[in-house]
């Protein structure tokens, strides 16, 4: 699609004046705001000290930006295993704001942020919506979820301090959505992808025409999707799709995001490093080879995070995008090096699954995890063979167990599964092992 | 007293205890008694049959899971009445019934009563100081 003219306005508007520094002097920022960062984990963190100890570094030895290499990984499990707050830089009482997202077994990971943490996130939301082409006036339904998951506030922010009317629908009830998307004449959506793609059905159903609505613009991220669900979401109704990039464990959204161009995410370099390194060895790889995203944020004050390993798979697009701004760019991310599921844009992992299920049961029984879509939402449903153990004759004891597992799995999840026992043996095995994920969502 | 019954877990799809039942008739196991417990996604099958432990290695031999439990079956005079006078003798004992259910036969003009609780033993007790007759496996079977 061609860029707007309101695109053209926004994008020369004071908030995306960080876009188009000239790439030397980035690097310039980058390298003072890495020296800083480091310094602060350095000091304040017990665990980054500790690594960078047992590799003989001090922050005195990063000189240069490529020094950025011999910096120790952070990873998810760092998260968990310092949880709830051993990997903050900041006291409490700097702390203004906590979120919570998926951690890879039953318990969650914190992220923290302090008031500057906090303004940082709504100004990259601010330049990623103005480079999808929002401005003052626009009507943005926030249809993200809003709560711990950090989607539903990154978006509301941004879109308040952009100047736009924000409407914080957050997710569910989409007849509600509908309705208010077109009473209100909306301009502009933030939700994930299938989310829309369920909203486009739903709006087929109620008799509304997306085409006929405002609706111009969709921000849609918080999960992978293709080229193909743009060009179905795009001919289905009458908006411009972007793709937004983001983690909590960085941020939230806001770490990367589309331009008009849609021609990759540009990542925004003075608060977020990016890298791509060999997923097995770690070794950095240069720009235009495929590999896992590494980002060290530059400005981040209660949680530093030095190399956080994404686990999402792209590669950094060598050469200048034709919008004009000189962010470097990752491509669209289609899959992870590691058995994340993402579900309705929550992150779920399949040890999460056991580790709800062996708190119900002791051990371990056969369980697979199948994925549909039905309607364009995600369904996640859990089947579990059930043991002599497990067996009762009592149908009510064994209601009970079903209640107690699904319990279990949606409080570990944070979202709806479906529970389904099974008769023994009958998930297949290979070579003795099960296949534990079914994905049958066709994107 | 106390008869063995098998329950297996099926799942609630079409052909799912055309498979157990195949297997007990080549075993040469006849199926005594049956109820079928069902909710929308699966079923309990409790049965009373000709040979439990044969039932049970037998089914269990080829997958299923078994659980074999204690039941008592009282015989109950098919008339108005005949049901309610055995669960009078329970009224106030405290003693709970898990679930039950009945067939009669056509040998007779008696129902047949299976009963589970939850406290065999005190439901036994319970039930002879009543006069109630229990019957044993081999009465039920033959």
């Amino acid at each position: 699609m061609n860029s707007t003219l309101e695109a053209n306005i926004a994008d020369c508007t004071s908030v995306s004046a960080q876009d188009y520094t000239p790439v030397a002097r980035m690097r310039e920022l980058q390298m003072q705001r890495l020296q800083a960062v480091v310094g602060r984990a350095w000091q304040q963190v017990k665990l980054f000290r500790t690594r960078m100890g047992e590799r003989g570094l001090t922050p005195r030895e990063i000189r240069t930006l490529e020094d950025v290499r011999k910096l120790p990984f952070t990873a998810k499990s760092d998260l968990r295993d310092t949880y709830p707050f051993g990997l903050f830089a900041s006291p409490m009482k700097d702390v203004v704001r906590l979120h919570v997202s998926s951690g890879t077994t039953g318990k969650p990971i914190v992220v923290a942020y302090t008031k500057e943490d906090v303004d940082v996130w709504t100004s990259v939301m601010v330049r990623c919506l103005a480079g999808c082409g929002l401005h003052p006036g626009d009507i943005v339904q926030v249809a993200y979820g809003y709560g711990l998951f950090t989607g539903g506030l990154g978006a509301h922010y941004g879109a308040e301090a952009l100047g736009a009317t924000v409407v914080p629908t957050s997710g569910g009830n989409a007849d509600r959505q509908i309705m208010l998307m077109k009473d209100f004449g909306v301009t502009a959506i933030c939700c994930t992808p299938t989310y829309f793609l369920h909203l486009i059905d739903r709006a087929a159903e109620l008799g509304v025409d997306m085409k006929e609505l405002p609706l111009r613009a969709g921000v849609f991220g918080a999960e992978p999707w293709t080229d193909s669900m743009r060009k179905h979401i795009e001919s289905m109704s009458r908006i411009e799709a972007f793709d937004i990039y983001g983690l909590s464990e960085i941020i939230g959204p806001g770490v990367g995001c589309e331009c008009s161009r849609h021609d990759g995410l540009h990542i925004f370099e003075d608060h977020f490093y990016p890298e791509i390194v060999d997923p097995t060895t770690g070794e950095t790889l240069p720009d235009g080879s495929e590999g896992e995203l590494v980002l060290t944020t530059l400005s981040k004050q209660a949680m530093p995070m030095v190399r956080y390993r994404t686990r999402d798979i792209t590669m950094i697009m060598p050469g200048r995008c034709e919008c004009g701004r000189t962010l470097r760019r990752i491509a669209r991310i289609g899959r992870r090096s590691d058995d994340m599921l993402i579900i309705r844009g929550v992150n779920v992992f399949p040890s999460q699954v056991e580790a709800a299920l062996l708190q119900i049961e002791g051990t371990l029984p056969h369980y697979q995890i199948v994925l549909t879509r039905e309607q364009g939402l995600d369904q996640m449903e859990v089947q579990v063979e059930v043991t002599p153990q497990m067996f009762t004759d009592k149908i009510g004891a064994l209601q009970g167990l079903h209640d107690r597992l699904q319990g279990a799995l949606d409080h570990v999840l944070g979202i709806r599964v479906e529970v389904a026992l099974v008769e023994a043996y009958t998930i297949e095995r290979s070579q003795g092992k099960a296949k534990r994920v079914i994905d049958r969502r066709a994107t | 007293m106390k008869i063995h019954q098998i329950s297996l877990f099926v799942e609630n799809k079409p052909g799912h205890i055309v498979a157990p039942a195949r297997l007990l008739a080549k075993e040469g196991v006849d199926i005594r008694a049956l109820y079928l417990a069902d909710t929308k996604q699966y079923g309990i099958l409790r049965m009373i049959v000709s040979d439990w432990e044969k039932a049970a290695h037998t089914l269990e031999s080829h997958g299923f899971v078994v659980k074999v439990t204690d039941v008592l079956a009282i015989f109950v005079p098919d008339r108005p009445g005949g049901l309610a006078d055995v669960l009078e003798a329970l009224d106030g004992s405290g003693i709970n019934i898990e679930y039950m259910y009945a067939f009669s036969d056509v040998r007779g003009d008696e129902a047949i009563l299976i009963l589970r609780f939850a406290d065999t033993d005190a439901a036994i007790a319970r039930l002879q100081a009543a006069g109630i007759n229990l019957l044993a496996s081999d009465e039920l079977l033959k």
